[in-house]
């Protein structure tokens, strides 16, 4: 289990005291004492991990963000940033004497102008809601994270998300122009703007993906790009993971860019099929989803050149879209892929390492080992463009051996891909998840670094403490979540 | 005196001496731009031109890491052979600032620099998958890596980049690479005027045919709206025809090709019909789109000429290098919601006046804090951005 940092004593003491000054701050009903309205804030969507907070508050405005910080700043509270508490690396996980900020309650979208292709949303705005304000001219907001239906933008600044389609439109921070962001100090700052290359350095850049290491974001503008006329899938099936693998190589090489080109090992082609009767074949090690864009004409050509390509890796299965309800069936297993691996196990952790590509036959012949090692099936998706790898380690929660071994084994797939060039964290986050294994991708002076640079924005660690960053020797003892 | 140590071993060692004798450094690549911001007040710089060669190219993971100091000419060289390309299109401002030097890869990084095809593909910054840089302390850092998703700790790739060498040396950096399209076709527009000029433009990047070049170069009388395809060719033919049809009420049009039409942007990318006169001040204004025929009057009035890239959001003006047009072009930029920099402009002026905007107060001071965190000694490139 992951130690999180003793409370305060004179925080939890003053209990009382700090949520009345936080009411008055923020009037209405916006702050939560009572512990059966705190209990939906206990976790996020790692939901291993629980712990109750001191008290939410809900500002409606950036004022209220910034009265609540500087409040909390002059006093000492921990802060716990929160949009829809959908992070999967429990990068929302409350403290005990920390205040929960949510930002839901900044759900308003400011400004929408097609003619310069931006759009001023508030952090509690959806994902998807973005694209929806949008589609009625034909326009799409670009990253979409497999929780858009429910994250919001400004989770997904704070944690730079992904989705499968990064590979043409690039994540979070490739898709931002500028930011409303309030300081621990209370301080409102206006990051960016509505045009591209602000001067200066790239706060927006440190800022996308800090984890609410560095301040609060509570509004966001985005850049919102024209859809192109269509976009069809096709779906290909190969005897081995090599051979797959050398499938994506050769689509690469041979100057196509799919939209998105998706990876399925067998338990999660098996899984998915079981669960969403999407056509897929069981007898294959491995299958790809690949989609591409353009007018009917266009989606043709490159699918023929895709199937030509694969054709050359003796497929066990090539099936191309003929229609847009086709390639919507081609999707439909993999976008239920965690619900259908969450069919067939109680618990599953989700990981999210990165790898060369080319390593990818090495590292999952070596996952393969693991789970046999560990006693616990895996099943893998893998974002094959960019080398986004995400295995479903399945486990029972309610047998403690059986997560104490899941987190092992998912520690050393982590381990694994940094060892084979690549990364902990593709798109979900460090959290609290992979914070003590930040000294297998970095080393003592280079964290020593990144914290330095956090300590620049917040001096006295309140922001989001016990993320990112492994606990320092701890002056304090340091004490067990539950 | 200049240093140029070949590995960076030497690199440190330089750091760690600076370090110990308080003196500053002035931090270079192949210095081909000396002349950009403020002249940097040190009696030894530090160069990365020693430190050359692609250290690893994987083109199925479009994926290249070169050292600092390799020319940018030899990157796209070795990325062409495998049909590839640098995707921002990153320029060579030789002509702009009369210098034959040739730019390194490691200062393209560190001033964020990006072409045309900025506008869609992004900046130079976004496809910084990783970066080594030696900080004010002498210690080698890496942030990032070699994959193309990472979101491992703080993004000082993207800090680092654009920071002009003020925040740490870079020794080596890790860039995304694309396919280079099969072709290019450019589709020029006879605009009565710029505000046409930039709806057009608007027209075409709101379509859905992939415009990865959008730029309007004011000529005698009118102003020509010029819009990119790149892609495979079939596709690109078909796009052309759409576009050209969407775009039909603009103007008179004329579609450019191949060799042509990369002749054009390279001209667009380097500001060629503004550099050739070297006695003007150049400036680079940044705001929405829809803003930049706003910048431009003001830079008329001023008696001073403009292109525009990206779609209109990027104004490039030349007028004459006084602090008067300085604050006028500042303040246009500001009204707009945008922010001007003084580009190219002799170093009396670039002394004198603000070459950034100058940040709000509190941002400014974490940025103080941030400095003192990457290069507590001050050591780095003093008063290059800003006036100490």
């Amino acid at each position: 289990m992951i130690a999180l940092p003793a409370p305060k004593p004179d925080i939890l003491a003053r209990r009382g005291e700090i949520i009345a000054a936080l009411r008055a701050l923020v009037p209405g009903d916006g702050v939560i004492e009572e512990a059966i309205r705190l209990k939906p804030y206990e976790t996020d969507g790692l939901s291993a991990y629980r712990q109750m907070p001191l008290a939410v508050v809900l500002p409606s405005s950036t004022e209220q963000v910034a009265t609540v910080l500087r409040y909390c700043h002059e006093q000492g509270i921990r802060v716990v940033p929160r949009g829809a508490g959908t992070s999967l690396s429990g990068g929302a996980l409350p403290l005990a004497d920390a205040v929960v900020i949510g930002l839901m309650r900044l759900n308003a979208i400011h400004e929408i102008n097609y003619a310069d292709r931006y759009a001023v949303v508030g952090a509690g705005v959806t994902n998807i809601g973005i694209t929806k304000a949008v589609e009625a001219e034909g326009f799409f907001y670009a990253p979409d994270p497999s929780s858009q239906l429910a994250c919001m933008i400004g989770g997904n600044v704070m944690m730079n998300s992904g989705g499968a389609h990064c590979l043409k439109y690039g994540v979070t921070a490739n898709n931002l122009l500028g930011l409303k962001f309030v300081t621990i100090e209370g301080e409102v700052l206006d990051i960016g703007g509505t045009y591209l290359d602000a001067a200066g350095y790239d706060w927006l850049g440190l800022i996308t993906g800090s984890e609410g290491q560095l301040g609060i974001v509570t509004e966001v503008t985005v850049r919102i790009l024209r859809s192109a006329e269509g976009a069809r899938a096709m779906l290909a099936a190969f005897n081995s993971i090599e051979i797959a693998g050398a499938a994506v190589d050769a689509i690469i090489g041979s100057g196509i860019i799919p939209v998105a080109l998706e990876f399925m090992d067998k338990p999660c082609i098996h899984a998915c099929e079981a669960f969403a009767h999407a056509g897929y074949p069981l007898d294959a090690e491995a299958m790809l989803i690949i989609e591409v864009e353009g007018s009917i004409a266009e989606q043709d050509a490159l699918l023929a050149s895709i199937k030509d390509i694969c054709a050359r890796f003796d497929p066990i299965s090539l099936k191309v879209a003929e229609s847009a309800e086709q390639s919507l069936a081609i999707w439909k297993g993999r976008k239920g892929a965690f619900g259908a691996v969450g069919r067939i196990s109680p618990d599953y952790l989700c990981m999210d390492g990165t790898i060369p590509t080319s390593e990818l036959p090495r590292v999952l012949r070596r996952i393969g080992e693991m789970s046999d090692q560990y006693g616990l099936k895996v099943a893998n998706v893998f974002h094959a463009g960019d080398g986004n790898l995400h295995p479903l380690i399945m486990f029972d929660a309610n047998d403690a051996d059986s997560f104490r071994r899941a987190e092992a084994f998912g520690a050393d797939i982590l381990k694994l891909c940094v060892e084979v060039g690549g990364c902990l964290t593709g798109e979900h986050g460090v959290g609290v998840e992979k914070r003590d294994l930040m000294n297998v991708q970095f080393q003592t002076h280079e964290l020593a670094q990144q914290r330095a640079i956090k300590s620049a924005f917040d001096p006295d660690w309140l922001l989001n403490p016990a993320k990112v960053f492994p606990l320092q020797a701890a002056p304090q003892p340091a004490m067990a979540a539950e | 005196m200049m240093i140029a140590p070949p590995d960076e071993a030497g690199i440190i060692a330089a750091v760690q001496a600076a370090r110990a004798a308080r003196e500053p450094l002035a931090i270079e690549g192949q210095g081909s731009k000396r002349g950009l911001l403020r002249p940097v007040q040190a009696a030894r710089s530090l160069s990365t031109r020693a430190l050359s060669g692609i250290t690893l190219y994987r083109p199925a993971e479009l994926i290249i890491s070169a050292q600092a100091g390799t020319p940018l000419a030899e990157i796209e060289a070795a990325l062409a052979e495998k049909g590839q390309q640098l995707i921002a299109e990153s320029p060579y401002f030789n002509a702009v600032f009369g210098t034959s030097a040739p730019p390194s890869i490691g200062g393209v990084v560190a001033a964020n620099l990006s072409g045309p095809r900025r506008i869609t593909w992004g900046a130079t910054r976004d496809h910084v998958m990783g970066l080594r840089f030696i900080n004010g302390a002498g210690e080698a850092i890496r942030s990032g890596g070699r994959v193309l998703k990472n979101v491992t700790g703080l993004d000082l790739c993207k800090l680092l980049s654009g920071s002009y060498g003020t925040l740490g040396v870079i020794t080596e950096v890790t860039l995304k690479v694309l396919p280079k399209p099969e072709t290019s076709a450019t589709l020029l527009i006879e605009t009565p005027d710029l505000t046409g000029a930039i709806a057009a433009l608007s027209a075409g990047l709101g379509s859905p045919f992939g415009v990865s070049g959008a730029a309007a170069l004011p000529t005698q009388g009118h102003v020509v709206a010029a819009l990119r395809l790149e892609d495979f060719a079939a596709s690109v033919a078909y796009r052309m025809d759409k576009l050209a049809t969407l775009l039909g009420s603009f103007g008179a049009q004329r579609v450019i090709e191949d060799a042509e039409s990369r002749e054009f942007w390279r001209g667009v990318r380097e500001v060629a019909p503004l550099a050739a006169m070297p006695e003007d001040a150049i400036w680079r204004v940044s705001v929405r789109p829809s803003a930049g025929p706003q910048i431009a009057a003001v830079a008329s009035a001023i008696g001073g000429r403009v292109m525009l890239d990206w779609g209109g959001g990027l104004v490039w003006i030349a007028a004459s290098p006084n602090m008067a047009n300085h604050a006028a072009i500042s303040s246009a930029a500001q009204a707009q919601g945008g922010a001007a920099m003084l580009f190219r402009a002799p170093e009396a002026l670039r002394l004198a006046v603000p070459v950034l905007p100058e940040e709000a107060a509190p941002i400014a001071k974490i940025g103080a804090r941030v400095k003192e965190a990457l290069d507590p000694g001050g050591l780095f490139n003093p008063g290059h951005m800003r006036a100490a």
